[in-house]
């Protein structure tokens, strides 16, 4: 990243960083990392800094020593997990949320944090951390995508507007989790512990009440652990 | 690029392409669910951000792509570079190989349909496929009209050399933009110029007052709504991807260190002497795009690139680019 000419001319980036470091400024401590291998960290960067986080893109290992917790975003679940395996952040990741760094992924992001993928690609790297099985592609190929208004617990103010695109939903679950939103009768967002989870796109929508529900959960992880890194609540 | 699906509505109305439906899958969630919206088909394109999307003309090759970690696969009949050397009436896949190539594997799978061609279009959404590219890489079917994209609940990406132009498919209701390039020339510059163009008469468009809008409009030939909504964002209000000449690990970082979203790799993979290797080189290079010790590690010993041809050497009748309007 030093001496490097190209991030003059990638202006397109800035307004999400100035945002972000605008944020920084005034905001409290909590620093959130964005998965940035591929898919729509921008919008998760944007809806972050709204909700009063610091941000930063992680892309390597060293990227994650300084985050009290990470948003796996949208984007092609099978593509991250080969570069989460390239880029030796896979075993890390794993391992440091199972020790229970705060984790919220959406689409993609979810099926990363399922314990187990139906119609995925043979050998498709997860990262585990909820206790769920995720049918990829659920809902359909891309004209089956759709919008829906769902009402999610722990979000005040109404219904949210859920963006799906390509989805998955969750068909199995564990007895620890905790189911936040169903489309119909189908399972699209949920908790358990550190990790938080939507089958649909928060970050697509300009309401940015779940990024703040995810940033309440990543405050409430670091009070009970006295302010500390967040580690070992698994 | 795309800075304006976090703004409640996109500026453009959705002509009547959002559509109640039944949820897909059973679910049954009742009332109020809306296919093919625009933020829907915006959202999809922008999913793909920072990935690579690959031509593929067999289902193997389909395979080899997705296990390189294609984000997306354009399924076609003859690469560019084919279409280039044998000429004749360049048309949409067949609809059987088509069908394979979905079948066989499990990410997003692209068609092209001619400049203008609505029916291919309708046949490809029919099929499933997940993008439309109205595409200047086969022949145009229209010399005067685009396709309405509004119309249609799959999304459509369009190639564009210049803002204008990009508008002007916005316009007509694609979701997403990529440069043209000059596709099947394994030659970069051309997508060097389209990409920065667009960039520059954006930052233009960003620094008039706003009264001087509405000329800018005409000089673009554009909406106006469109070209205020960017003046504003300082972006397009969609994602916008590079394509055409694309052939290597270092092509696809200038052009995303140059601002594209994403790549489209056409004729540069499965015509280079090892297509799997070149593949994930490509993959990883267009992630870690401002990391150069990344890019050299994967660019060691890829054996041959595609032949090239240079753009300049290309009669005016055979550059693609100017197909469109």
């Amino acid at each position: 990243m030093v001496n490097d000419p190209g991030m003059a001319l990638s202006q397109a980036a800035a307004p999400a960083q100035a945002a972000a470091q605008a944020s920084a400024a005034t905001a409290g401590t909590v620093r959130l990392g964005v998965l940035a291998l591929q898919g729509d960290v921008r919008e998760h960067s944007r809806a972050l800094a709204a909700a009063g986080a610091r941000v930063v893109e992680v892309r390597r290992v060293c990227d994650l020593d300084a985050v009290d917790g990470l948003v796996l975003p949208g984007g092609e679940s099978t593509t991250i997990g080969r570069l989460l395996r390239v880029f030796e952040l896979l075993e890390p990741l794993r391992d440091a949320i199972a020790a229970g760094l705060p984790v919220f992924g959406s689409c993609a992001g979810m099926i990363l944090l399922a314990r187990d993928v139906l119609d995925g690609r043979p050998g498709q790297p997860l990262l585990g951390g909820l206790d769920v099985v995720v049918r990829r592609n659920a809902f359909g190929r891309q004209v089956d995508s759709f919008e829906a208004e769902i009402d999610v617990t722990g979000v005040a103010g109404g219904p949210v507007r859920a963006v799906f695109i390509r989805a998955p939903w969750v068909e199995k679950i564990g007895d620890e989790v905790e189911v936040l939103g169903r489309v119909g009768d189908r399972i699209v967002a949920v908790r358990q512990d550190n990790v938080l989870a939507t089958a649909f796109h928060p970050e697509l929508t300009g309401d940015t009440r779940i990024h703040q529900l995810f940033v309440s959960m990543v405050e409430g992880i670091r009070e009970r652990q006295g302010l500390g890194q967040v580690r070992g609540t698994a | 690029m795309s800075e304006g699906l976090t703004t409640a509505e996109p500026a453009q109305p959705d002509h009547g392409s959002a559509r109640a439906a039944a949820l897909p899958g059973g679910a049954g969630a009742g009332g109020g669910t809306h296919v093919g919206t625009a933020r829907v088909k915006r959202g999809m394109a922008e999913m793909l951000k920072g990935g690579v999307i690959m031509d593929v003309v067999t289902a193997d090759q389909a395979r080899i792509a997705e296990d390189a970690g294609a984000v997306a696969v354009m399924a076609l009949e003859r690469v560019p570079a084919d279409i280039r050397a044998q000429g004749g009436v360049a048309r949409m896949s067949d609809p059987e190989m088509i069908a394979s190539i979905i079948e066989a594997v499990s990410i997003p799978v692209m068609a092209k349909a001619r400049i203008g061609h609505f029916v291919e279009a309708q046949v490809l959404q029919e099929l499933g496929v997940d993008y439309v590219d109205e595409s200047e890489v086969l022949t145009p079917a229209d010399p005067h009209h685009h396709i309405d994209k509004w119309r249609f609940t799959v999304p459509f990406v369009c190639g564009a050399t210049n803002l204008g132009e990009a508008l002007r498919r916005i316009g007509e209701g694609a979701a997403m933009i990529r440069s043209k390039g000059e596709a099947g020339t394994g030659e970069v510059s051309n997508a060097v110029v389209h990409m920065r163009t667009i960039r520059a008469e954006i930052a233009r468009l960003s620094a008039l007052a706003p009264d001087e809008l509405f000329a800018a409009a005409k000089e673009l030939r554009a909406p106006y709504e469109l070209v205020a909504e960017v003046a504003r964002l300082g972006a397009l209000p969609v994602v916008l991807f590079t394509a055409g000449g694309i052939a290597t690990p270092a092509d696809a970082a200038l052009m995303m260190q140059l601002g594209a979203d994403g790549v489209f790799v056409g004729s540069g993979i499965f015509k280079s002497g090892d297509p799997a290797r070149r593949a994930r080189a490509i993959v990883e290079a267009t992630t870690m795009y401002t990391h150069a010790d990344v890019i050299a590690k994967v660019s060691r010993g890829l054996g041959e690139a595609m032949v090239g041809i240079n753009v300049g050497e290309l009669a005016p009748t055979d550059r693609f680019a100017d197909r469109g309007w």
